[in-house]
């Protein structure tokens, strides 16, 4: 059966027919867009006017979250900024230590008894000056219960003295750069990385086994998707055992199910041959709604957490050189074997020096095995320089940039991690652009809110919450961003034939907008209101679910 | 509840990590090893010696078993005390990027933990280069640098000067650490694992007993010494400590159990320059045993002698 949709505006990203006010859709697939005449040339239809003052746009393509942004908001939010919830509920930022205390103390208020832990997240103190979170400030919330705040870059974990005592760190003598000490040779409760956070998270109800597979946050972080014009969406970074896969083949599967997810094995507790062997059975398992089969390895770790590796002259506040997580070794070989076997790596990179490692590899790997159209994507990469770009070109590879970053910490970069001319030109959004680099852009989840169109908005304006514009030169325009965050995010996901643009023989997945985001205005993108989405021919109003 | 023993071993790619983890479960003689591995990837348990396999856990003859980590060290170090039985020492193979030193501190986050050592392996024909390596170099600088004892394996496949020249390098710019040759990893457990572990329970402790009376395995007896020393007297334990750590002795590992002067029973602890005296809890064991433990030669069981008076004194 065929549905014709009449639209305010269809901006549909396809260069020979780039505007239209009709799209028909069979099967889930778009038979075209244009007028009504040109499309009544298909056959029996049905006419669809539902979306007449709604302008449409390719369904958004987020090139790089984690499903685990779903399971976050079973925890309470205290974050510096407004934020969606996926009941579309609106949380305002707390504007203060005292403030977060004070949600957590009134959520504290609903806990069933005294062994229940009480968990926030999203906090981030750069924005409350010099005061740090202390674990006097969260026993405010509760004494008897084990209370703890997980950081917006959630490499930080403030806790209170009873999670301290539960997890036997109550104690002086403790040596450990992860753990500061206050005067009184005690912990003072912030706990920072993951070898402090994880003795003490087990009490507060942070669960590896169930961020990593959890059936109810991936049906949350879809409904996210639904609210935010999200209809593909990247989980980078995914153990998947085998029962995760089963879960995520079953919940994706399901006849209401708006989201296509695209998860990625990431090369951990795992050897290199048999990650590409466990690549290539996944890959052998995907569904319409759930690809399988690419790989993660992570390089570095970040700048806001000086934990990623710089080339010279290092960080701008003198801080040692990060962390590697990756040999060289092991990048070499996981290349050269996904090269000859078509697997296709997501390389994170955030430090340039881990840029320029992964490059050099990339150089080696490719000599032996010449490969055409391997879209090999670094992602973040956000301090890669012009010749950086230039080499990346030259290689094949793919970007997947992070703007979002300029708005969260710009200011921070600016005056701390590396300084005023790298901040200006970090994520060199226009830079990559004029190289011809294919590239996305992306936020993180949940490290920055889900939400295409605010990272676009980033990309557009590179403003910093304190308003400052960190590089006007690698600003981009609208019309380019917008299609960042759909074919260009596609293309590095191999979907580029499918998604990305509304025309003949693609995925129906639409983004319904209240508001045109060519006409809104660059400042105000971020602004445009979602109805919700078209999914494989499915509608799914966010008022809805 | 005495506290379970871990040793860290560091050091890059092709360092001989493996190969020492292998070795020592060969040398094992009833201790109960658990081995902390990044990945089965690379199987690094020798094929012969497996009895059961899952997932994330290999079992090894003599109840030893290996365990996959991935990136979740701490949660699989808090997991291990369940086991049934619980191992009696803990061996970290960390990643060949990974930094010793603060895997070390964050063990000693974990109160069911005491940190024995810090072991850092390093490739007698590679190390100058990869200490100089645009990428790695200051990874591996940081890895050595963490290190108690430094093993310089390999030692077979360089030739003497240039064995030696990596030796003076290594002494001269990680001056905290002792330096010991090898060849195929092949250290004696003694020094790598302690000449004992406290653990809780009469029957090993026996076994280990009659070990310290010769702590060093026939093949590896010919490359170190081993002095025991049976002190009468109640002495100050953490001067003594701390005077064998120092470089003049020389000494790779002390091990002892000795009244204080205080009262209390200690456990004596040195590898390289570490150090310790902690309170020994557990109520069965007589005190007054040392062994002390170098290369070749190296033992000077008179100025120990003398160590030990000067402890007594005090």
């Amino acid at each position: 059966m065929t549905t014709i949709y009449r639209a305010r505006r269809i901006l549909t990203m396809n260069p020979s027919r780039p505007e239209a006010t009709h799209v028909a859709v069979r099967d889930g697939r778009i038979l075209g867009t244009g007028s009504l005449e040109e499309l009544a040339g298909w056959g029996a239809y049905t006419l669809d006017e539902r979306f007449a003052d709604k302008v449409l746009m390719p369904g958004l393509v987020e090139g790089h979250s984690h499903t685990m942004e779903g399971t976050f908001w079973r925890y309470i939010y205290v974050g510096n900024f407004d934020r969606v919830d996926p009941d579309g509920r609106v949380w305002t930022g707390v504007k203060s230590i005292d403030a977060a205390v004070a949600r957590l103390r009134d959520a504290a208020t609903r806990l069933a008894g005294p062994e229940q832990p009480l968990a926030g997240w999203s906090l981030d103190p750069i924005y409350y000056g010099n005061r740090r979170c202390s674990r006097q400030d969260l026993d405010g919330v509760s004494t008897s219960n084990p209370v703890g705040v997980l950081h917006a870059s959630c490499h930080i974990l403030n806790v209170n003295s009873k999670a301290l005592e539960l997890a036997g760190m109550l104690r002086p003598g403790i040596e450990h750069p992860g753990v500061p000490l206050g005067e009184d040779g005690l912990p003072t409760g912030e706990l920072r990385g993951p070898d402090a956070m994880i003795p003490v998270g087990k009490h507060l109800g942070f669960d590896r086994d169930l961020l990593a597979c959890d059936e109810q946050g991936l049906r949350q972080f879809a409904r996210l998707c639904v609210r935010k014009g999200v209809t593909t969406a990247a989980d980078l970074a995914n153990l998947l055992p085998q029962d995760a896969v089963e879960m995520m083949l079953r919940v994706t599967g399901e006849e209401n199910f708006p989201l296509r997810v695209v998860s990625l094995r990431r090369l951990q507790n795992i050897g290199v041959p048999q990650l590409i062997e466990r690549a290539l059975e996944l890959r052998t398992l995907s569904t319409d709604r759930l690809r399988l089969g690419m790989v993660k390895i992570v390089a570095d770790g970040s700048i806001q957490g000086l934990s990623a590796r710089m080339r010279w002259p290092g960080y701008y506040n003198g801080a040692p050189n990060g962390l590697w997580y990756t040999t060289p070794e092991q990048l070499r070989e996981a290349y050269e074997l996904a090269l000859a076997h078509g697997v296709q790596i997501h390389t994170h990179t955030n430090g340039d020096e881990a840029t320029e490692l992964v490059l050099d590899c990339m150089d080696e790997a490719l000599r032996k095995h010449p490969a055409r159209d391997h879209r090999f994507t670094l992602q973040h990469c956000q301090l890669a320089d012009a010749a950086q770009f230039r080499r990346m070109k030259a290689l094949g590879m793919c970007v997947n940039l992070f703007p979002n970053h300029h708005f969260y910490w710009g200011d921070e970069h600016y005056a701390m991690t590396v300084g005023p001319e790298r901040a200006e030109r970090m994520n060199a959004c226009a830079t990559a652009l004029a190289n011809g680099v294919p590239m996305a852009i992306h936020s993180d989840a949940p490290v920055t809110p889900l939400g295409p169109l605010f990272t676009a908005w980033c990309a557009v304006n590179r403003r910093t919450a304190s308003g400052r514009t960190l590089g006007a030169s690698e600003r981009i325009s609208v019309p380019d961003a917008l299609r960042t965050i759909t074919l260009g995010a596609a293309y590095t996901l191999r979907l580029d034939a499918e998604v990305g643009s509304i025309e003949c023989g693609k995925r129906a997945d639409f983004a319904v907008l209240e508001d045109d985001p060519q006409e809104i205005g660059a400042d105000r993108l971020k602004d445009v209101r979602v109805w919700g989405v078209v999914q494989g021919g499915r509608v799914f109003a966010a008022a809805d679910l | 509840m005495p506290r379970t023993p871990v040793t860290v071993i560091g050091g890059y790619l092709g360092a001989g990590k493996t190969t020492l983890v292998n070795h020592l479960l060969r040398q094992a003689q009833g201790v109960r090893l658990a081995i902390m591995v990044n990945d089965f990837g690379a199987l690094p348990i020798d094929a012969d010696l497996i009895t059961a396999r899952e997932e994330d856990v290999i079992s090894i003859a003599g109840g030893c078993v290996c365990c996959s980590f991935g990136s979740d060290l701490m949660a699989a170090l808090m997991r291990l005390p369940a086991r049934v039985p619980p191992p009696e020492h803990v061996l970290i193979e960390t990643s060949g990027v990974a930094l010793p030193g603060a895997v070390a501190r964050s063990v000693r986050l974990l109160g069911d933990y005491a940190l024995d050592g810090v072991i850092v392996l390093a490739d007698a024909e590679t190390v100058r280069a990869r200490a100089a390596d645009r990428y790695m170099g200051d990874t591996i600088e940081r890895q050595l640098a963490d290190a108690d004892l430094i093993v310089l394996n390999k030692a077979d496949l360089v030739a003497p000067a240039a064995l030696a020249a990596a030796r003076t390098w290594l002494e001269s710019r990680f001056a905290r650490a002792r330096v010991l040759s090898a060849v195929r990893a092949q250290l004696p457990a003694a020094i790598v694992l302690g000449a004992f572990a406290p653990v809780a329970h009469t029957g090993t402790q026996l076994l280990l007993a009659g070990k310290m009376r010769a702590p060093l395995a026939h093949d590896t007896a010919a490359l170190y010494d081993s002095a025991s020393f049976t002190p009468a007297l109640a002495l100050d334990v953490a001067c003594l400590a701390q005077e064998l750590a120092h470089p003049d002795f020389g000494l790779l590992r002390a091990k002892g159990l000795l009244r204080d002067r205080d009262g209390s029973i200690k456990s004596l602890h040195v590898v390289g320059a570490r150090w310790e005296a902690v309170n020994y809890l557990a109520a069965e064991e007589q005190p007054g045993r040392l062994v002390c433990i170098g290369i070749k030669g190296g033992v000077d069981t008179a100025a120990i002698e003398r160590a030990i008076s000067r402890a007594t004194k005090s």
